[in-house]
């Protein structure tokens, strides 16, 4: 997969609002065919970078490129070969999807338009709502349709930004699966999300904060660099377990997971002898592969740093 | 936590909610302090619907004392205000014709003579009766004053002359509307309010609404150019202005009677300028505008003064001159000029030009503005 050409490459990039530098020396390398997973909490930059990646915005600093043309002054030749949908729905609701695709196409240019418009309905399995108003399709429909129009000028690149909030687990499942058969042609898609499982279909991984980039690789990788040891523990009262362990040295965070409760810290030595005192009955405790979900959660509390 | 059917503590959080949203919806807030002063304002001192001090030029073929005692006496009234001597036909019909004077008063030659024989002479006035409601007062005033201003005159043998239905005949002659029907005013006037008001709000919306609905952001990854954009905003809508323009000139004619003396091909070329200008308006409310709500406010904001200070209802020369002032900044009161010039007085692009580049500076300011601010939305 490195051997692969490298579609984004950009380094410190940087975006002020007024007085609020939202995206901070963010620098990030996506290859051809990759489903690179954008994470991090709400608020911590994700759109702002990739609006900057489409040429929504201008960056106030950092360099680099896109597509192979320059992020701040290449935009209109970036443009028409991305397709970009945001976070809220942001076609017309007041056109049919036959009208949106046709529009949309229209706006990029797309010869053959009338062909174009029925094969990637068909694509998209979209066809018996080609006479709908966008308003009257569901969540999960409405997210189709987005998709539809990002793809029917046969973008080389995808930023999708949180495509999947708001939307059934089965049409999830769907939309991933049409996102891996997609890079497989050749398509590169960058994927905000706040899903820890579809983080881990994602061939690479940032994690975004603040405005800074926290850690970045495989799901595997990220994970390593962590260094967390995991513990989980069932039966007995995990309430007042989570009261009494929280602070303790080598206990970095204490999260419950339905009827079990994770423990973790970076300390492996010092977390052993922290619980050691509360390995009794009715407490089962056993260690665990740690999860991406927690390497997100210490990374989020700010205890993970710079990996 | 009681149900009860009626609870006086939520109807207060309901109350003290409002008020909280009230106040961060600064512009709404404004307009509900705003809107009421600027009508205190403008229907308290601005409108005027007795006019006074109209601008009135004078045709004198005779130099006598009757003729200058006619002319002081009109330049003490509160009517008229005698701003041109005028020394042919031709300057009268040019002065009518673009708006400059309201009145013409004509003494004629051999007035004098005809005075003291006791012939009853003719004093003509012409009036530009586009509008009935700036002239009225003035024309009635005029027989009087002019058979008042002579009476001290006609002392010693001439007495006899007081006698009888006056030593002077005023005609008057209502140019242009001749019975003095208000809708040959209020008809062409419509076309230009009608267009202010759907073509001011509608692109005010129709940009704003793809704002708030988030479809701006979709379009704007497009190849679409910004210019695409506005272009493709505006041309529908100046074709709706121009629907609208003919319903109301099918109805002027067939509805209202309203005469056609002028060029409709001239018309519907001005008015392109008109519409223009007003869809710069529109598109600048539209770059400010936080929601659909605030676009049409301002809307509003600019179609009030519109409506009240370009002489569409209250005559403009009735205004006080920082009244005046104002109007003359709006489009909408050089458009007025223009259909009515056009549609009752006959007037052609010469005489057009006048009230012409009003509005296409209007527009240049617009679109600087429009352009600009447009400009910074998209990033």
């Amino acid at each position: 997969m490195n051997q692969a050409a490298v579609i984004i490459d950009v380094q410190g990039l940087v975006k002020r609002f007024g007085p609020h530098t939202v995206v901070d020396g963010v620098s990030l390398t996506v290859r051809q065919g990759e489903v690179f997973g954008f994470l991090g909490p709400n608020g911590a930059g994700k759109t702002t970078t990739i609006r900057m990646l489409c040429g929504l915005l201008t960056p106030d600093g950092g360099s680099g490129t896109c597509l192979g043309f320059d992020v701040i002054r290449g935009s209109r030749q970036i443009k028409p070969q991305v397709g970009y949908m945001a976070q809220r729905f942001s076609l017309y609701e007041d056109l049919t999807v036959e009208e949106n695709l046709n529009f949309i196409a229209a706006m990029y240019g797309v010869p053959q338009r009338r062909q174009a418009v029925a094969e990637t309905a068909e694509r998209l399995e979209l066809e018996p709502y080609r006479q709908h108003l966008a308003r009257n399709l569901s969540g999960g429909w409405k997210q189709r349709l987005a998709l539809a129009s990002c793809l029917i000028h046969r973008p080389k690149l995808l930023l999708l930004d949180e495509p999947t909030a708001g939307v059934d687990p089965k049409a999830r499942r769907e939309f991933w699966d049409r996102v891996h058969q997609l890079t497989a042609e050749g398509i590169t898609a960058l994927i905000s999300t706040h899903y820890m499982d579809e983080a881990e279909r994602c061939h690479r991984l940032a994690y975004i904060a603040a405005g800074r980039l926290l850690a970045e690789g495989t799901v595997e990788e990220v994970v390593e660099r962590q260094g967390l040891t995991t513990w989980a523990v069932t039966g007995g009262d995990l309430h007042e377990l989570t009261r009494r362990l929280q602070g303790l040295p080598g206990v970095e965070q204490v999260v419950a997971f339905g009827n079990s409760l994770h423990v973790s810290g970076r300390d492996a030595a010092a977390l052993g002898r922290s619980i050691e005192p509360f390995r009794v009955a009715p407490h089962q405790w056993r260690q665990v592969a740690t999860s991406l979900e927690e390497v997100f959660i210490s990374l989020m509390s700010g205890e993970g740093g710079a990996s | 936590m009681r149900s009860s059917w009626f609870s006086p503590a939520r109807l207060w959080a309901m109350v003290v909610k409002e008020f909280v949203q009230m106040r961060r919806d600064r512009l709404t807030f404004g307009m509900m302090i705003g809107i009421p002063l600027l009508q205190l304002i403008i229907f308290g001192y601005a409108i005027n619907s007795d006019p006074k001090h109209l601008p009135t030029a004078v045709l004198v073929t005779e130099q006598s004392p009757f003729a200058r005692r006619i002319l002081a006496a009109m330049q003490t009234s509160d009517y008229f205000r005698v701003t041109t001597v005028a020394r042919s036909e031709a300057q009268i019909e040019r002065l009518l014709a673009e708006g400059r004077v309201q009145f013409v008063v004509s003494v004629p030659a051999e007035f004098s003579r005809r005075l003291v024989r006791g012939q009853r002479p003719q004093v003509l006035l012409e009036a530009d009766a586009t509008d009935p409601a700036a002239v009225g007062n003035a024309v009635f005033a005029l027989g009087t004053l002019v058979n008042q201003a002579l009476e001290r005159d006609l002392a010693g043998p001439l007495v006899r002359l007081r006698a009888g239905p006056g030593p002077v005949e005023v005609i008057v002659h209502r140019r242009y509307n001749p019975e003095g029907l208000t809708q040959y005013n209020i008809v062409p006037g419509l076309m230009g309010v009608v267009l202010t008001m759907t073509m001011v709000v509608i692109t005010s919306l129709a940009v704003t609404r793809e704002r708030e609905r988030g479809t701006m952001e979709n379009l704007l990854t497009t190849p679409v150019r910004p210019l695409e954009v506005m272009l493709g905003k505006l041309l529908p809508y100046i074709l709706v202005g121009y629907v609208q323009m003919a319903l109301i000139v099918l109805a002027a004619r067939y509805l209202f009677r309203v005469p056609e003396v002028g060029s409709l091909v001239l018309l519907f070329a001005v008015s392109l300028l008109f519409i223009a200008a007003n869809l710069m308006v529109g598109i600048t409310f539209s770059t400010v505008a936080q929601n659909q709500l605030q676009a049409v406010q301002m809307s509003f904001l600019f179609f009030l003064p519109s409506i009240l200070l370009s002489g569409f209802m209250f005559p403009f020369r009735g205004m006080p001159d920082w009244a005046q002032t104002i109007g003359s900044a709006l489009p909408l009161t050089h458009y007025l000029r223009l259909v009515r010039g056009i549609l009752l007085k006959g007037n052609g692009l010469a005489q057009c030009w006048p009230e012409l580049w009003p509005i296409a500076l209007f527009m240049l300011v617009m679109m600087t503005v429009a352009l600009k601010r447009y400009r910074q939305t998209i990033d």
